[in-house]
């Protein structure tokens, strides 16, 4: 009524906004805009990302490898001709390596390739630095075929295998020492007759660590049972420790200073760097207990220390959402306060926990910084754990220690190998999570 | 009450298992990083053509390495300290303090140190005195010590190209450091007389006149890289002005990525560096414990190995891979066989 009685107000209409609504729209529309455009943002850098990861990291899943028939002479191998193993033995790999080479040159023969490269010294290149060894390891496995000529498969060597892959081309290897473009000539030559083929690389998956100079055989298998042993370590300590020590501050701690100071360092520790444990495990676990350098053990150790309270915060979140009625129906039933939280809560809470432990798990497992320290890296994951205890105290090392050590060597096909792990590392952390959010929507109750 | 209980028998269990580790079998080997790849090609084979579990190798830089190697002796102790560069005095007392009295010092080839830049950029022809020049953080010009003022390096010399002055090189904790500090700007102090003049100026005092020389400018052209030496190809590749201090092995490994400069007018290979004509290279070492070659199993094969004439010979794969065959290479080997410490034992 007062408007009408005024003529110089203007009526708000409903349909057409004002100027201040129009502005308030508009603020809102741009930090709508805002908020997409960081997702959009998030989203491309994570494409590019896994983009980058598979394109560099692909190549390693595939390898190249050289059939050869190698005829295994006895007047080189078992010199004194009476098939004793102690002898063969004192044959080293370089006095394999002649065999292999004039097996090589022997198929160039016999497919009737035309090459400038007639001598073993010329064909050494193609073939990997393995081979006189997988040959000898044949030989000493099996004396009595000395003297027959055997099938094997062996690996090309890394210029080769990149060649194929199309990571070296004919001009990178102008002024590269290690192949030359008739080498890469004969390679071409040998595709065509079927003798070079590039296969699946289980190698890559399974085997151990390689040196410098033979990246070709170089696998993430042995790191990665030295990442499940210490895996082990964690899962083993972490969760029981971390899971009595929420339900007692969460069930039974009175509240008091005390308490409250431990909640405090709790979280704190949680935002404490990682490295900072790794000097931690290197005084108190090498240094002041004694243990093993470079075991799975002392690196599951400081990992435990890393994850604990992580877990314990999670934990202690899943255990305050259960509702104070559960526990009261039960002390109200006559449970004892025990009782009440085995029974009762700690069930309703396990989701949350494992969901936790899970997450705890796979950061730990993704964890560099403190294995430096304790001497899981270098040239260290190549023997297989031969039981249980040596696969927590021989020295090995971990997935992501193995990827950060194959990036800084000097040969360009180790990186493709780092990418390679990385994305195994990524496989394995994926299935982790996705573990995480089933347990979750699987088990988890709503109030 | 069961948690506590099964949480307390896990701790029961881990400290039980600690105290039952039992006695190392494998060699441990700690040190250079420029040394690792060598050993672990040695430690590959030694797996491979002996009974004895491959040794591990551990990197870190030659001091840390010597650090750990004079920790003491004992299971929990390195076998092995890598190192590029000789172990030093100081370094030595540590060692006997500790008990490591007796030392094997095996030297077992070279390496040269090469001055690389990206493959599509220009080509440099080095004396030591360029580099005095680019990198010294104060020069004597027209007798009066100056700060540094060259930006490009044809202002040091017309005869290089006209490029900003932009190197990557070593960090202090490096082995390479050293070399390059006395092979390269010291000797260019000394070509220039530099040396003299700081040496006047500081009272005859040479050691301070040395470190006159060999301080680095600190305006952002001259950058410690304390990585490794993929880290030095990632900034050249950043930077095209860049030129990088790597070893002759890595760059032997990428030269599709870079082009390597001569100094003093010889171009690196492994012959130049035998022959002493390229000037840059250093002596590579390995430290044995004398104490543990009775009690780690496979640890005197593995030196003898190392040092093998098809191992560590100018036609072994040390020599395939970048290293610079020791000429003398017979008397390491008997220092490895009559197992001669460094303090004549």
């Amino acid at each position: 009524m007062t408007d009408t009685h005024d003529g110089s107000v203007a009526r708000p209409s409903l349909i057409q906004p004002d100027t201040r609504t129009r502005r308030r729209n508009a603020a809102e529309a741009r930090f709508r805009a805002c908020g997409l455009a960081a997702v959009v943002i998030g989203l491309i850098c994570l494409a590019g990302l896994l983009g980058a990861i598979v394109m560099n990291g692909a190549g390693a899943f595939q390898q190249t490898f050289i059939h050869l028939s190698v005829h295994l002479d006895p007047a080189k191998l078992d010199k004194k001709g009476n098939r004793d193993i102690e002898d063969i033995k004192k044959v080293s790999t370089f006095g394999y390596a002649p065999l292999v080479q004039a097996a090589l040159l022997q198929a160039v023969q016999d497919h009737g390739i035309d090459t400038p490269l007639t001598r073993a010294k010329d064909v050494k290149h193609l073939i990997s630095a393995s081979a006189p060894a997988q040959v000898r390891d044949y030989v000493v496995a099996n004396p009595d075929q000395i003297g027959t000529t055997v099938t094997f498969r062996v690996l090309a060597s890394s210029r080769v295998d990149g060649y194929i892959k199309g990571r070296v081309t004919r001009e990178d290897v102008a002024r590269d020492k290690n192949i030359s473009v008739e080498q890469l000539d004969l390679a071409d030559a040998l595709v065509d007759a079927g003798v070079i083929a590039k296969t699946f690389n289980t190698g890559f998956i399974l085997g151990a660590d390689a040196s410098e100079s033979r990246p070709e055989q170089a696998g993430i298998g042995v790191a990665m049972l030295g990442s499940f042993f210490m895996m082990l370590v964690v899962l083993g300590l972490s969760l029981p420790i971390s899971v009595a020590a929420s339900i007692y501050l969460e069930e039974f701690a009175p509240r008091n200073r005390l308490t409250d100071l431990i909640e405090v360092n709790i979280s704190n520790l949680a935002a404490v760097p990682s490295i900072v444990y790794g000097i931690l495990g290197l005084a108190v676990f090498i240094q002041f207990a004694h243990l093993p350098q470079s075991a799975p053990l002392v690196g599951g150790l400081v990992l435990t220390l890393m994850t604990l309270p992580t877990i314990i915060i999670a934990t202690r979140a899943s255990l305050k959402s259960v509702p104070p009625s559960i526990r009261d129906a039960a002390l109200g039933v006559g449970a004892s306060r025990m009782q009440s939280v085995l029974h009762h809560v700690l069930p309703l809470a396990m989701p949350g926990i494992l969901t936790g432990t899970i997450i705890g798990l796979a950061q730990a497992l993704g964890e560099t910084a403190p294995l430096l320290l304790i001497g899981m890296m270098g040239y260290v994951a190549t023997n297989y754990p031969g039981g249980l205890a040596s696969g927590f105290f021989d020295p090995n090392s971990a997935m992501p220690a193995q990827i950060y050590e194959w990036a800084k060597r000097a040969d360009p096909a180790y990186y493709e190998r780092a990418w390679g792990g990385i994305i195994i590392l990524m496989v394995f952390l994926l299935a982790m999570n996705i573990i995480a959010i089933i347990l979750r929507r699987r088990f988890e109750q709503r109030w | 009450m069961s948690l506590l209980k099964l949480s307390a028998s896990a701790l029961a269990i881990a400290a039980v298992t600690a105290g039952a580790a039992e006695a190392r079998d494998n060699i441990q080997v700690a040190g250079s990083s420029t040394v690792l790849p060598y050993a672990s090609i040695v430690a590959e084979a030694f797996g491979e053509n002996f009974d004895f579990p491959t040794p591990v190798i551990e990197s870190g830089g030659s001091s840390a390495g010597l650090k750990r190697f004079c920790e003491g002796l004992g299971e929990n102790t390195i076998d092995i300290a890598n190192a590029s560069r000789a172990i030093r005095e100081r370094e030595l007392k540590v060692c006997a303090e500790n008990g490591v009295t007796d030392i094997i010092e095996v030297r077992f080839g070279y390496d040269g140190i090469v001055f690389a830049s990206d493959i599509n950029g220009n080509a440099f022809e080095f004396t030591p005195t360029h580099w005095y020049k680019a990198m010294s953080d104060k020069l004597v010009v027209d007798g009066a010590t100056v700060d540094n003022p060259y930006t490009m390096w044809n202002e040091i010399d017309p005869a290089l190209p006209a490029q900003e002055i932009q190197a990557y090189v070593p960090g202090t904790k490096h082995g390479t450091r050293e070399v390059f500090e006395d092979k390269v700007i010291l000797a260019g102090c000394k070509e220039t007389g530099d040396f003299d003049t700081f040496k006047a100026a500081l009272d005859g005092d040479k050691k301070a006149a040395k470190h006159a020389c060999i301080a680095l400018r600190t305006d952002g052209r001259a950058v410690d890289i304390d990585g490794d030496y993929t880290e030095t190809l990632a900034r050249v590749d950043a930077n095209k002005a860049g030129i990088g201090v790597f070893g002759l092995a890595f760059y032997e490994n990428n030269t599709d990525r870079l082009q390597v400069a001569t100094m003093g007018g010889v171009a690196p290979t492994t012959e130049t560096i035998s022959t002493g004509d390229y000037p840059v290279s250093r002596p590579l070492y390995f430290y044995i414990k004398k104490a543990h070659l009775d009690v780690v199993p496979g640890l005197a094969e593995f030196a003898a190995f190392f040092v093998a004439d098809e191992i560590a010979g100018p036609d072994g794969p040390l020599a395939q891979y970048g290293l610079v065959a020791d000429p003398d290479l017979e008397a390491t080997q008997a220092v490895v066989a009559n197992q001669s410490t460094m303090n004549g034992m």
